[in-house]
């Protein structure tokens, strides 16, 4: 079994009497693509800004590419790639001015960069786009780009929050097909999706129910163990215990 | 540093599509010279006067003549009833009574004294305030002719002639008040431009989502804001030599002191106010939020900064307030440096004041801003 790359022991986020995540404890490995089931308000992007940074603890500790998560957030941003739910590259920069601003404040050189976004954009088939503004892209587009865009750098993990909502079932799929190429690459994904097609696609996935992990294992196990033919049952069968009110 | 470069060539390709920036840039100097300065003004002309004669003589015609000639003053009424008078004052078309009793002439020749009775409308205090004193002025001209004329005894008259104060008006000889509200417009703009223009950026990105990016990634916070500063930086001072050369051709108004201690002084004063628009930014979660900020302070700054009226003639706990008020300290100096040619010796209170003020918003911005929430 190969090494650790994010490790979380009791981890817990308290927002005033509101516990969004409450005590979580999990490990996941190098190379995996590990997936973040939950239903929406069940704590996911909570948990998951702690691990990149941007959100600080209140319980618990945890380490991210073998720095804390608590100290060093610094530190692990410089090893990871973060995709959020919300669209978030520049839309009033051009395709090629947005991979070239992310990958040089993560400290590439310009020559590198140049060389690796014409090689990225040929490989997507994207290279006639090169110099149009990301405001004027399909949605779908702009989802691999900044997909792109997280894992221009080659970062030990990606991080990628729910990166696939509002877009049709062939787009998602070729949005997949570029987790596995950074996989091959050796970078570790950590996906949140509520779509149970994509929990199929995963090594592993964890269920949050209520800010809890409820269930954390392989599809194929998950399956078994509950006596589902689908992850979409699995994820029915634990949901139901849900007290919280989605948001 | 090449992190900082690529985050500063971020910052200026985004500035420069922004066109309604740019156009703002040339827009906003040009307006506001061209206009502010002759709307802005303490000047009081056209005030509107009615005058009631129940004297019907030749000197009380005289008067009235004199009045309407006036270019203080627009004749509104000249008649003979009171409540003729006092209804236009109601209405608001008569700012002014002035009313001529019976035997005015008569008595004046007589006893070398007359009343004169003057009505003011004081919901505009400027206007009653200053309308009077001008008719006090033109109503002691008129007497003082009377006694030339030899119409009227007066016995003193050799020594109310002698004793005629003329005031020299330094640094602003005609006492225009284009002169006075010119440097105080040119601060302004650098306000404007430094603070609104930056309360709004970081906030827009916390909108956009773009920030989280940028959170998530190990830029290091300083170098972040920095890029931010340094556009606006540019721009501010880009605004003010636009000004500036309004100023000369519009108004003939060069600077009496050194461009170079102007711009030492714009320098630092712009990076204080951009460092406020970004503290602003980092505080508010919209720009709906920044930009209502902003405006709060902004009036007060303006309000108390001497830009319309003088500090000076404050209550001394609003002056106390302004010692706060870093646009008090630029207003005070450019019309130094402008009007009166102060030169950077003179002026080193308020540099370092304005340094300071630099130095509190854009660390306070730097601390105020946590990349881990």
């Amino acid at each position: 079994m190969s090494e650790a790359v994010i490790k979380v022991e009791n981890l817990t986020k308290r927002f005033g009497d509101f516990t969004a995540v409450d005590h979580i404890s999990f490990e996941v490995r190098k190379g995996e693509i590990f997936g973040f089931l939950g239903a929406n308000g069940a704590g996911k992007t909570t948990a998951m800004r702690m691990l990149c940074g941007l959100s600080r603890p209140t319980e618990g500790h945890g380490t991210v590419a073998g720095f804390d998560i608590a100290r060093q957030q610094e530190q692990i941003k410089k090893n990871i790639g973060y995709m959020s739910q919300k669209f978030s590259l520049y839309n009033d920069l051009k395709v090629w001015e947005n991979i070239r601003l992310f990958a040089g404040i993560y400290g590439m050189k310009p020559k590198r960069i140049a060389a690796k976004t014409d090689e990225l954009l040929n490989r997507l088939g994207f290279m006639a786009e090169k110099n149009t503004f990301v405001e004027k892209l399909p949605l779908g587009w702009k989802q691999k780009l900044a997909f792109s865009v997280a894992i221009f750098h080659e970062p030990q993990i990606v991080f990628l929050d729910e990166p696939t909502g509002g877009v049709d079932p062939i787009t998602r799929r070729q949005f997949w097909e570029l987790i596995y190429e950074a996989v091959e690459q050796g970078i570790t994904v950590f996906v949140t999706t509520h779509y149970m097609d994509e929990a199929e696609y995963c090594d592993r996935v964890s269920i949050m129910v209520d800010g809890r992990i409820e269930a954390l294992d392989s599809p194929r196990e998950l399956k078994k163990r509950m006596e589902a033919r689908s992850m979409d049952e699995v994820f029915r069968q634990l949901a139901r215990k849900a007290q919280r009110s989605a948001d | 540093m090449r992190t900082f470069l690529f985050l500063l060539e971020k910052e200026f390709k985004q500035i420069v599509r922004n066109r309604i920036i740019l156009a703002m840039i040339i827009a906003l100097p040009t307006i506001q010279l061209a206009i502010l300065p002759h709307a802005a003004t303490y000047e009081i002309r056209h005030i509107n006067l009615a005058v009631v004669d129940a004297d019907h003589s030749t000197l009380s015609a005289e008067l009235t003549a004199k009045l309407s000639a006036s270019r203080y003053f627009n004749l509104v009424l000249a008649g003979t009833s009171y409540e003729q008078a006092l209804e236009l004052l109601e209405d608001g078309k008569a700012h002014l009574i002035l009313e001529i009793p019976p035997h005015f002439e008569k008595s004046l020749r007589l006893t070398a004294k007359a009343g004169l009775m003057i009505a003011v409308d004081a919901v505009d205090g400027t206007m009653g305030s200053i309308g009077s004193s001008y008719l006090n002025q033109i109503l002691q001209s008129f007497a003082a002719d009377l006694i030339a004329r030899g119409d009227i005894a007066y016995p003193d008259a050799a020594l109310q002639a002698r004793v005629q104060v003329i005031p020299q008006y330094r640094y602003n000889t005609q006492l225009d008040y284009k002169t006075y509200m010119v440097p105080g417009i040119l601060v302004m703009l650098l306000t404007l431009v430094g603070g609104i223009l930056a309360a709004l950026n970081i906030v827009s990105e916390k909108e956009q989502g773009t920030l989280e990016q940028i959170n998530v990634s190990p830029v290091p916070k300083q170098s972040y804001l920095l890029a931010k500063v340094i556009p606006f930086w540019i721009i501010g001072l880009l605004t003010l030599a636009i000004g500036l050369v309004i100023a000369r051709f519009m108004y003939g108004i060069v600077p009496a002191g050194s461009l170079l201690t102007l711009y030492a002084f714009a320098a630092v004063y712009v990076v204080a106010f951009t460092g406020f628009g970004l503290l602003i930014s980092v505080a508010a979660k919209t720009q709906q939020q920044s930009m209502f900020i902003a405006f709060f302070f902004l009036l007060i700054f303006f309000l108390m900064g001497g830009l319309f009226t003088p500090i000076s003639s404050m209550p001394y706990w609003a002056q106390v307030i302004t010692w706060f008020n870093p646009t008090a300290y630029l207003i005070d100096v450019v019309r130094l440096i402008v009007m009166k040619g102060s030169g950077f010796a003179d002026l080193l209170p308020q540099f370092f004041c304005i340094l300071g003020f630099a130095v509190v918003f854009n660390v306070w911005a730097i601390f105020g801003y946590d990349k881990t929430a």
